[in-house]
C-alpha cells in the first residue's frame, strides 16, 4: 500500500475512504490512483452529494480535512482558506469585520435532512450555486481569485492569485467553478469579499397578476436602486403530496403569507435605504397594490429563508433548479400554473421547481418549454422513485465535445468523479 | 528592442501561398483576401508597435460560417492563424506570423440585437466598446468595461484580452459583464456558450475563453451585460504630501467598507507631467494625488464621500477637492487622462508597464520603483488604477541611447518580478501576448504552464491558432520588452491610454 494511503487508512481504519491533511498528501495518493487508474469519488463536507449521477469509484477521497483559514486581509477583500473550510466559519470570521461573501451563499442541508449544512469553500466553488444576490452583483465564480489544487495525474497546479486585475494565463478559477470536482481536487481557494451592508429593509407586495409580476421584475431589473434581492413566493398548489409549508416558513409580523406575494430587498446606510424605499415605491406605482415593509430584523431572516431553500424543507420530491432570461419569467409561471410548487428568484431569472415523486415525465415536459425558452434546468435532488431517464445536467452536442476534451487536459484517466455530471465525463 | 523568438517559420506553407490564397479566394469573397504587400502592411502590427511581421494573407470573414470554414481548411493544411479584432492590443497578442494566415474580424461590425428586457446586447465581436454604450445609452443604460482604448477597441477583442478599465474594482472586467459567446475552433466547431440567461450549466468555458488571448477559439459573437446608469457619479480629488499618506488612506477606504468606482493614484512626477500637458488645475504641493470616483445612489454617494473626507484628513491629505459638477469631475480626470502623452512630451521614448499589486503594497511597490529609478538612472511617472491594484509605471528613456534601452528593459522587468514577489501579477489588463511571454515563470511553476498548455492542445492539437503567444517558448525567464513609444509615435496615437 502506498505510504500515504497507509497512513490514511490506519488513522480511518477504511482504506477505501481517504482523508489527507496536507496538499502534498492529495497529491501523493492521487499520483498513485492515477497510476492503479482508480477512480476516484472526490468531495468536500458532502453537503451537495446528492446532487448529480452516484458516482461509482473505488475510492473516497475526502477533503474535509484541508480545513482553515490560510491569510484573511479585509483591507484586501480577500480570503485564502483551505479547500474543505465551512462555509460557516468563513461567514462567522468575515462577520466580525462587517465583510461577507459577496455571491451569498445557499444552504443545501435544508432540503436535505431539515438543518442546516452550507458546506465548504471548495463546495461552493465547485458547484457555482449563488443566492439571491446573484442578479445584482455576480455567481461564485465571478468571486474566486485564484486556487491551488491537483489534477487528475496528481500535479498540484495554482491559477489566478489574490489581486483582482489579473490576465496572467487561461482564467482557471473560472473552468473549475461548477465543475463537480471533475477536473481538480481543490486545495486551496481564494475569495473576494465584499463589505457587509449594515441595514436593510424588504418590501413585500401582495398580488398574483402574472403580468404585472414579470412588469416588476422588469422594473426592478432596469433600477438604478441597487435592488438586491427580488423574489416571488406564489400560492402552494392544494395537492397534499406537496409539503405545504409557506405560512410557517414566511411567519413575520409585518408578512401576510395567506397570499402570494413578491419581495423587493434594499440594503445600505439607514438614511439611503429609506430615501430608497420612497423612490422604489414611485418608481414601482406601489400605491396601486398591497403592501407592507419587513424592518431590518425581519427582513435578514427573511432572505436567510430564501437561500436556505426552506420552502422545500426534508422534500421526498424532485426539485429542480430552472434559469431562464427574465423576460420569459411570465410565461414559465404561466406553464407552471398550480400544479407545481415553485418560487423565482434573482427578479425572475430563477426558478426553484419541486416535482412529486414518481413524476418524472412532467420534469421532462418542464426541461422541454425551458429549453425553448432559452433556458436551461438541472435537477438538484431527486425522489426515491427517480428514473433516470431525465439527465442531470443538459448540454449540446458541440459543448459536450468541448467538455470531453477539457475533462482530458486535467484529468486524463477520468479518475475524478466520473459520471457525476454527465455519463460521458 | 531584444529580439523576440517566434514559432519556426514553415518554409513549405511560405512557399505555397498563391495556392492558399487561391484556395482562401474559393472559400470567402475574393475582394476579403488579401496578399499584396500594400494592402497586408496595416496588419503587420497591433499597438505594440515595436514588433512587425507580414502575414502570408489576410482574411476578412463575413460570417460565422467563413470562420469555420477558413478554419477548417487552415487545419487540414496545417497553415497558423492569427486571429485580430481591432489591433488595440498592448501586448503583440494579435502580432502576425510570415507563415500565418491573419483572421480580421473587422466585418464583424454589426450590433444584432438589443434586448432591454433581458438587459443585454447581443452582438458581433468587431463592435468597439464603446458603441454599445452609444446603442442604449438613450434608454440610461451602458456596458460596464471601459478600457482606456474603448473609442477603438473591439469587443471581441476584450473578451480575448479579458480586458478591464478604470471601473473595474465595482463592476468587474469583461468575463464578469458577458454572458454568452459563440466560439469556433481551429477544426471549425462552431459553439455557443450561455446565452441571455445568468450563468451557464456544465463546465464554465466562456470563463476559460475570456483572456485566452485569442489561443483556443474565434470569437464571431458575444452577449453583454448592460447595466442602468447610477443616481449620481461625483468624485474627489485628494492630494497627499507623502506616498505613505496616499497608500494608507487608500487601504483605509476600502477597509472601511466603501468600494469606490474608481481609485486612482499618481505620483509626483506623473502630477507635474499632466499639469503641464492638460492644466486639469492638480494641486501642485501634493507628492501623491488621488482621484476617488463614487456613484450609486445620491445619498449614499453623499455619505461615503464624507467619510472619505475624514479619512483623507486622518491621512494628512493636504488638499481635497469635490467635484461640483459633469465638467468638473471630468476635468479631475483629463490630467489622469492625458498620463501617456504627458510622458512622450517628456522624453524621446516611454516604456508603459501594466502589473497588479495588493492594495496595501502600494507605497512599498513606490518605494521599490524609486530605488530601482535610482539604480537604472532612469526617470519613472507611476499612475495606478489603486482601488484594485493595477500599476502603470511609465519608464522615460532615450532609445537612441543604444544602452538605455537595454537598461530600460531591466528595469522594467524588475518591477515586474517585484510584482509577483509582493503576491501580484504580471499583467492586470494588458496581457501577456509576446509581450510578457518569457516572463510567465515568474509567475507560475512548470506544473502550472503545462496544465495551461494541456488545454491548449485538447482545443487545438497542431498548436495554430495564434502560436508563440502567451506561453513561453524558450522557457526561462528571459527578459522582453514592454509598450515601447518612441517620439510620441505611439499606434493609435488619438486614443487615451491610462
Amino acid at each position: 500500500m502506498f505510504t500515504e494511503e497507509k497512513k490514511n487508512s490506519q488513522i480511518y481504519q477504511d482504506s477505501n475512504h481517504l482523508k489527507p491533511d496536507t496538499e502534498i498528501g492529495v497529491s501523493n495518493l492521487v499520483k498513485d490512483f492515477f497510476k492503479k487508474k482508480l477512480p476516484i469519488n472526490l468531495h468536500g463536507t458532502n453537503s451537495k452529494k446528492y446532487i448529480g449521477y452516484n458516482v461509482q469509484a473505488a475510492k473516497t477521497l475526502d477533503l474535509s480535512n484541508l480545513n482553515g483559514v490560510i491569510e484573511y486581509l479585509p483591507e484586501e477583500l480577500y480570503i485564502k482558506v483551505l479547500a474543505g473550510t465551512p462555509i460557516k466559519t468563513i461567514e462567522d470570521l468575515l462577520e466580525k469585520h462587517n465583510q461577507q461573501l459577496a455571491f451569498e451563499p445557499l444552504d443545501f442541508g435544508y432540503i436535505n435532512d431539515g438543518k442546516s449544512n452550507k458546506g465548504s469553500a471548495a463546495g461552493s466553488v465547485a458547484t457555482n450555486f449563488a443566492g439571491s444576490r446573484r442578479f445584482k452583483v455576480g455567481s461564485v465564480r465571478d468571486f474566486v481569485l485564484g486556487f491551488r489544487g491537483v489534477n487528475g495525474k496528481g500535479d498540484i497546479i495554482k491559477s489566478g492569485g489574490t489581486v483582482v486585475k489579473n490576465v496572467t494565463g487561461y482564467d482557471l478559477s473560472k473552468v473549475v467553478s461548477g465543475s463537480f470536482g471533475t477536473l481538480v481536487a481543490l486545495t486551496e481557494v481564494t475569495l473576494k469579499v465584499s463589505p457587509k451592508k449594515i441595514f436593510q429593509n424588504t418590501i413585500v407586495i401582495y398580488l398574483n397578476d402574472l403580468k404585472i409580476i414579470s412588469s416588476l421584475f422588469h422594473k426592478i431589473l432596469g433600477s438604478s436602486n441597487e435592488i438586491s434581492g427580488a423574489t416571488y413566493i406564489p400560492d402552494e398548489p392544494k395537492s397534499k403530496k406537496f409539503d405545504l409549508n409557506k405560512s410557517r416558513v414566511f411567519k413575520f409580523n409585518d408578512l401576510n403569507n395567506e397570499g402570494p406575494f413578491l419581495a423587493i430587498r434594499i440594503e445600505g446606510d439607514r438614511v439611503s435605504v429609506q430615501e430608497r424605499l420612497k423612490d422604489i415605491s414611485k418608481e414601482l406605482e406601489l400605491k396601486k397594490y398591497k403592501t407592507s415593509i419587513l424592518d431590518n430584523h425581519q427582513s435578514v431572516p427573511f432572505w436567510i429563508k430564501v437561500n436556505n431553500l426552506e420552502l422545500f424543507t426534508n422534500t421526498k420530491n424532485n426539485l429542480t433548479r430552472a434559469v431562464i432570461p427574465p423576460s420569459n419569467s411570465e410565461k414559465l409561471m404561466k406553464f407552471l400554473g398550480n400544479k407545481f410548487k415553485y418560487f423565482i428568484d434573482w427578479s425572475g431569472s430563477l426558478f426553484w421547481i419541486e416535482v412529486l415523486d414518481n413524476e418524472d415525465d412532467k420534469i421532462g415536459q418542464i426541461r422541454e418549454f425551458i429549453s425553448s425558452n432559452e433556458g436551461y434546468m438541472t435537477i438538484i435532488k431527486k425522489s426515491e422513485n427517480f428514473d433516470f431517464k431525465e439527465k442531470i445536467f443538459s448540454t449540446d452536442k458541440a459543448k459536450l465535445m468541448i467538455s470531453k476534451k477539457i475533462k482530458e487536459s486535467f484529468d486524463p484517466k477520468s479518475l475524478f468523479n466520473p459520471g457525476k455530471m454527465y455519463r460521458e465525463i | 528592442m531584444s529580439e523576440l523568438v517566434l514559432p519556426k517559420v514553415d518554409k513549405n506553407i511560405i512557399s505555397k501561398k498563391s495556392l492558399i490564397v487561391s484556395d482562401l479566394k474559393k472559400i470567402i469573397n475574393k475582394n476579403n483576401v488579401l496578399s499584396d504587400p500594400d494592402e497586408i502592411k496595416p496588419y503587420e502590427t497591433d499597438a505594440l508597435a515595436a514588433y512587425k511581421n507580414t502575414p502570408l494573407a489576410v482574411v476578412l470573414p463575413e460570417n460565422t460560417k467563413e470562420v469555420s470554414e477558413i478554419l477548417k481548411y487552415c487545419n487540414s493544411e496545417n497553415i497558423k492563424v492569427i486571429p485580430r479584432g481591432a489591433g488595440t492590443g498592448l501586448s503583440g497578442g494579435a502580432l502576425p506570423l510570415n507563415d500565418a494566415i491573419l483572421l480580421g474580424l473587422g466585418k464583424f461590425n454589426k450590433i444584432l440585437d438589443i434586448d432591454f428586457n433581458n438587459k443585454c446586447v447581443v452582438t458581433q465581436p468587431g463592435v468597439t466598446n464603446l458603441s454599445i454604450t452609444h446603442a442604449v445609452k438613450h434608454k440610461g443604460y451602458y456596458y460596464a468595461p471601459d478600457p482606456s482604448s474603448q473609442l477603438a477597441c473591439s469587443i471581441g477583442g476584450n473578451v480575448a484580452e479579458n480586458s478591464g478599465g478604470v471601473h473595474s474594482l465595482k463592476y468587474g472586467t469583461t468575463t464578469n459583464n458577458i454572458l454568452g459567446a459563440e466560439m469556433v475552433l481551429m477544426d471549425g466547431t462552431i459553439c455557443r456558450l450561455g446565452g441571455k440567461t445568468l450563468d451557464q450549466e456544465g463546465y464554465d468555458l466562456m470563463g476559460l475563453i475570456c483572456g485566452s488571448e485569442g489561443l483556443l477559439g474565434v470569437i464571431t459573437e458575444v452577449i453583454v451585460k448592460i447595466l442602468k446608469n447610477p443616481q449620481t457619479v461625483k468624485a474627489a480629488l485628494v492630494g497627499f504630501p507623502t506616498i505613505e499618506d496616499g497608500g494608507n488612506c487608500v487601504t483605509e477606504i476600502i477597509s472601511s467598507g466603501i468600494v469606490p468606482a474608481g481609485m486612482e493614484i499618481m505620483d509626483k512626477a506623473l502630477i507635474d507631467a499632466t499639469e503641464k500637458f492638460a492644466k486639469a488645475g492638480y494641486p501642485m504641493d501634493a507628492e501623491v494625488l488621488m482621484i476617488v470616483e463614487l456613484d450609486g445612489t445620491n445619498s449614499e454617494v453623499d455619505s461615503m464621500l464624507k467619510e472619505i473626507e475624514k479619512i483623507s484628513q486622518k491621512n494628512n491629505s493636504n488638499s481635497f477637492k469635490l467635484s461640483k459638477n459633469e465638467k468638473e469631475r471630468m476635468a479631475f480626470w483629463s490630467g489622469r487622462k492625458a498620463a501617456f502623452p504627458a510622458c512622450g512630451a517628456m522624453a524621446p521614448d516611454y516604456y508603459c508597464m501594466d502589473g497588479s499589486i495588493p492594495r496595501g503594497k502600494l507605497s512599498e511597490i513606490l518605494k521599490e520603483i524609486t530605488k530601482l529609478s535610482k539604480k537604472y538612472n532612469l526617470a519613472v511617472a507611476n499612475g495606478f488604477h489603486a482601488g484594485d491594484g493595477n500599476l502603470h509605471p511609465l519608464i522615460l528613456f532615450d532609445g537612441s541611447k543604444k544602452e538605455e534601452l537595454k537598461k530600460t528593459e531591466e528595469f522594467g522587468a524588475e518591477i515586474l518580478k517585484a510584482c509577483v514577489k509582493m503576491g501580484g501579477a504580471l499583467t492586470g489588463e494588458h496581457g501577456v501576448g509576446i509581450e510578457k511571454r518569457e516572463l510567465m515563470c515568474e509567475a507560475f511553476n512548470d506544473n502550472d504552464i503545462q496544465q495551461q498548455l494541456d488545454i491548449k492542445k485538447s482545443l487545438d492539437i497542431k498548436n495554430l491558432l495564434n502560436p508563440g503567444k502567451v506561453y513561453p517558448i524558450l522557457r526561462k525567464c528571459a527578459e522582453e520588452g514592454r509598450i515601447h513609444v518612441h517620439r510620441g509615435e505611439e499606434k493609435f496615437p488619438d486614443l487615451p491610454r491610462f
